[in-house]
């Protein structure tokens, strides 16, 4: 298992665990944490998981592919650090991971 | 409702019904939440049934919306193989009769029903190996149709029957689609996308039968042999998969006296003609603001707004964003995402070259307004065309077919 905090946009955070194998997103919508909507249920087609990932992290989660990044340049809210949630597997490496959520997916 | 302490049943355990379950415990709801299914399995994604599931590259857990401990964590009586029979409205609640004779009491009621398979009346449907796809039970017995080898006869070339076909050819097993209407996705996708899907397929092995009537199903031995076509010929199969759209379930609200259009009539707080009783997901009939129309959207992400809408509506917090309706379908590698509805679409602009198997379709009103936009391969176009949609910004067409302004230029 590999602990992962969700911050929500009003600061609340959200500490769960996480199987390995799994998504990012998959670990947020499964354990019930508000914030990230995943409508395409992981299929990278609608850019509601949205997450900004802790500049800590950035270099562990990788780099979006391409059909990410393209979906990214259209959300709301872009940063450097913006990561679709359904595009990072979580592995024992994640452990510790954070993620803040923007405040809206829409 | 002021107070978050009443007894709220949800009818219907899929993703409407599991989503609107998991949001009014998010957004603070204290009083018993019952969701009641027909199906043996806990709430779960049904667009991977034709898709990643089908090629066996995802597995019921992944399927699953939640894990079975999720429903107990968070006092949400997951009750399921049950059916509702009758509900009974009275003021400020009432009861639902199950199959099994029981009746439960509900202070709100939440429809959630969706819709099933549309059924044609054909001789032989009711020969072993016809089959239809909307729950697991019958992606089960669709996949174990398809071995290698075997031949798939696909009657309605929608969505559906395409991805299925796809996936049956990944799995190695012969495909062929018949269609009534002469191309492809007639009621819901442009000509130029539906000719490239076309070809697409063709290149990959699947056959096609366009202009095609039915006139029946053969059999041997109690199992489907054949799909027999209007004109005499007989398409032999091993198994023949119905795809010929959905009707909503709507017969319980009906029969309760709520307003039913095609669907169950809602407003944009999803809530019907009964202050007791919301309805969301495909069961539905709901306004769709951008369109100044009625309509009917099957698609999770409609599943998904309804169920924020009646959450928000009864938990008193801030209603949803509104979305622009949208949907998405992967068949082979192709990736298509469509959203918007094309109603008043007056002309439309082609964005690069459907060889390349990446491009889109914008639909404009006389405005020059996107109504509607069908992407294959074309992500950046179909969120951008999404946020167009929304906005109602007139676009110039001339930029938007040409392919060296990048979309993020046309939406500067």
């Amino acid at each position: 298992m590999a602990k992962i905090t969700y911050v929500e946009f009003n600061g609340t955070e959200h500490v769960v665990d996480v199987k390995p194998g799994l998504t990012v997103m998959e670990g947020a919508v499964k354990n019930n944490v508000p914030g990230i909507d995943a409508d395409c249920g992981g299929a990278c087609a609608c850019a509601t998981c949205h997450v900004y990932v802790d500049p800590a992290w950035t270099e562990k989660t990788g780099t979006p592919s391409p059909m990410e990044e393209s979906m990214l340049d259209f959300a709301e809210a872009v940063e450097p650090n913006s990561r679709l949630s359904c595009q990072i597997k979580v592995t024992e490496e994640l452990g510790g991971l954070l993620v803040r959520m923007p405040e809206s997916q829409h | 409702m002021a107070n978050k302490d009443g007894r709220i049943l949800i009818l219907g355990a899929g993703h409407a019904g599991g989503t609107a379950a998991a949001l009014l415990r998010q957004q603070g709801w204290t009083g018993p939440v019952t969701l009641l299914g027909d199906e043996p399995v806990a709430p779960y994604q049904r667009p991977p049934l034709s898709k990643a599931w089908l090629k066996g590259e995802a597995d019921a857990d992944s399927l699953a919306l939640r894990p079975e401990s999720f429903y107990p964590e968070h006092q949400i009586e997951l009750r399921l193989n049950e059916r509702a029979e009758r509900i009974s409205r009275g003021a400020g609640g009432g009861e639902v009769q199950l199959g099994s004779g029981e009746s439960l009491a509900y202070d709100r009621l939440i429809l959630a029903t969706g819709s099933r398979a549309r059924r044609i009346t054909l001789p032989g449907m009711d020969l072993e190996g016809v089959l239809e796809l909307r729950t697991a039970a019958d992606a089960d017995r669709l996949k174990a149709a398809l071995q290698p080898g075997a031949r798939l006869a696909v009657v309605g070339g929608g969505y559906i029957g395409l991805e299925a076909a796809a996936s049956a050819r990944a799995l190695g097993a012969e495909a062929v689609v018949i269609e009534l209407q002469p191309r492809l996705l007639s009621r819901v996708a442009h000509e130029a996308l539906a000719t490239f899907v076309h070809d697409y397929h063709r290149a990959r092995g699947v056959a096609f039968e366009l202009a095609a009537g039915v006139d029946g199903l053969e059999g041997e031995g109690g199992r489907v042999c054949a799909v027999r076509l209007a004109d005499g010929r007989r398409i032999a199969c091993d198994a023949a998969l119905i795809g010929v759209g959905a009707v909503p379930n709507q017969e319980l609200a009906e029969a309760a006296g709520l307003a039913c259009d095609a669907g169950v009539v809602v407003d944009l707080a999803a809530r019907t003609s009964d202050p007791c009783i919301h309805a969301i997901g495909d069961c539905t009939r709901r306004p769709l603001p951008l369109y100044g129309c009625m309509g009917r959207l099957e698609s999770v992400p409609n599943a998904l707004e309804q169920a924020k809408q009646a959450a928000a509506d009864l938990c008193g917090t801030k209603p949803p964003t509104p979305e622009t309706p949208w949907f998405w379908s992967d068949q082979f590698d192709l990736k298509l995402q469509i959203a918007g509805l094309p109603l008043d679409a007056v002309r439309t602009v082609v964005r690069g070259e459907p060889a390349t198997a990446r491009f889109a379709v914008f639909h404009l009103n006389a405005h020059d307004q996107v109504q509607a936009v069908e992407a294959i391969n074309a992500a950046p176009e179909f969120m951008a065309g999404r946020q167009f949609i929304g906005s109602r910004r007139p676009v110039h067409p001339g930029m938007l077919r040409d392919i060296s302004v990048s979309m993020k230029e046309v939406a500067a």
